[in-house]
């Protein structure tokens, strides 16, 4: 290579190298902002802000969903396998919200520590199978789907 | 197989229909532009040539 | 360079030239053209009739056979403008340069896809249209580098400065691509992680993978195809007072 060309390519090297650390440094910095919503376990231990609007998610707890009076109120409890949090919401809910399905709940802590939710969004997992073949899987999935 | 189902997409043929019929359309735009650009563009390059000959 | 062949080096060689370049892409684009439309009739059977609805998306989850597959080329576009800038900026072969700008508007197409049909699955799956985790705002933040890197490019009128500082843009951007393909790993997202490319075990059934993936194919030839006419037309204006255009539209009376 002409040494004119091993330098243009040494300074595209050097500003891509310049342009990746910047990059790191910020997104380490902004760490906490990047994360859309909190575990049960933060927010049981104290972790998300008290009376602030956040997101938490987790899994809906197989035998918690409560349907009290015949209103759009739904009561369950979200896990991530270590700490519990009870929800409250009053609305629609998606079309995945089960038991066992991981969900996305926005909305505050009251002080009993239950969780009003304004807004709950179902997460799905990455794995996608025909119905049969879930059916032969299906004890399997149902303890470990997040 | 029922063409019934098929169109339906088990409730869910708006979002489905949408999605594919909204690709289908950018993805056409994206070959027609640079051919009928690069016709017009001849055109006005042969027309070009004529007036100077 | 030496790694390569003889013939493959010459290859090149004569692509780069303008005039071997338009014929030969002119000559490749019916082949590629029916190879395409092969791959999309294969992958849409497979994927919108043979493939079974998933065991708890039900038909919804078809979306997946556009989605995923732009999403990709939404990437790989990115990569290869920036490659194709980076050896227009080193070497100074027009032909890269071209390259380089011609498959900004096909990897906007892509991404702009990615997200709407991203956005068309979320709302009955997830419940909303659209959130700001970091998956989907960094897949955003690429269609704006894109534009910009477009609209760069139409407001500098010396076309070789202006690929010049399209893809000193480009490259800048390039630190976002990791960022996107990393961002369901690093942070907690409402998006659900990889599936396809996770290292592990594969975590979608063969009968729905062999479509997704026939599909990804056959975006790549698209790609090819919508680059290739892009590339045609902006050599032509670039070209325009050579003599090879000059002969070429005489001889084509």
């Amino acid at each position: 290579m002409r040494p004119i060309k091993k330098q243009r390519l040494l300074l595209i090297a050097l500003m891509l190298a310049g342009i990746g650390g910047a990059a790191a440094f910020a997104l380490k910095s902004f760490n906490e902002n990047l994360m859309y919503f909190f575990s049960t376990t933060d927010v049981v231990s104290g972790k998300a802000p008290g009376d602030a609007l956040i997101r938490i998610g987790g899994m809906v707890v197989n035998g918690s969903v409560e349907r009290p009076g015949d209103s759009l109120l739904v009561r369950f409890k979200l896990t991530d396998f270590n700490r519990d949090v009870p929800v409250e919401y009053t609305g629609i809910l998606p079309d995945l919200f089960r038991e066992g399905q991981g969900i996305i709940a926005k909305g505050r802590l009251n002080g009993q520590g239950t969780f009003i939710a304004e807004e709950v969004l179902a997460k799905h997992d990455e794995n996608y199978m025909p119905p049969e073949v879930a059916a032969t899987l299906k004890p399997d999935t149902q303890n470990n789907a997040q | 197989m029922n063409w019934q189902d098929f169109w339906a997409m088990g409730g869910y043929a708006f979002y489905v229909w949408m999605a594919y019929g909204l690709t289908l359309v950018i993805l056409v735009i994206n070959i027609v532009i640079p051919v009928w650009q690069r016709k017009r563009f001849i055109q006005q390059i042969r027309n070009r040539q004529k007036r100077s000959n | 360079m030496f790694l390569v062949p003889d013939s493959v080096g010459r290859f090149f060689h004569r692509m780069a030239s303008p005039p071997h370049f338009y014929a030969f892409s002119g000559r490749l684009m019916p082949w590629l053209g029916v190879i395409f439309l092969l791959l999309v009739g294969a992958g849409l059977y497979g994927g919108l009739v043979l493939a079974p609805p998933d065991y708890q998306q039900g038909d919804s989850y078809r979306i997946i056979y556009i989605h995923v597959p732009s999403a990709w080329m939404s990437l790989f576009i990115y990569v290869m403008m920036a490659a194709a800038g980076v050896i227009g900026l080193v070497w100074r072969i027009k032909l890269a340069e071209i390259v380089a700008i011609s498959s900004a508007p096909v990897g906007a197409a892509f991404t702009f896809i990615a997200l709407v049909t991203g956005s068309l699955w979320g709302k009955p799956m997830w419940g909303t249209w659209w959130v700001w985790d970091a998956r989907l705002t960094s897949e955003l933040i690429l269609l704006f580098l894109y534009l910009g890197v477009m609209a760069l490019y139409s407001a500098i009128d010396d076309k070789r400065v202006a690929s010049k500082a399209v893809a000193i843009l480009a490259l800048v951007g390039v630190v976002n691509i990791p960022v996107i393909h990393y961002s369901v790993e690093w942070w907690n997202t409402l998006h659900q992680g990889p599936t396809v490319t996770k290292m592990d075990k594969p975590s979608i059934h063969i009968s729905m993978l062999v479509p997704l993936l026939t599909m990804a194919v056959a975006f790549k030839f698209y790609y090819l195809i919508a680059m290739l006419q892009r590339a045609r037309t902006e050599l032509l204006q670039r070209e325009r007072n050579s003599q090879w255009l000059k002969k070429l539209l005489e001889s084509e009376g």
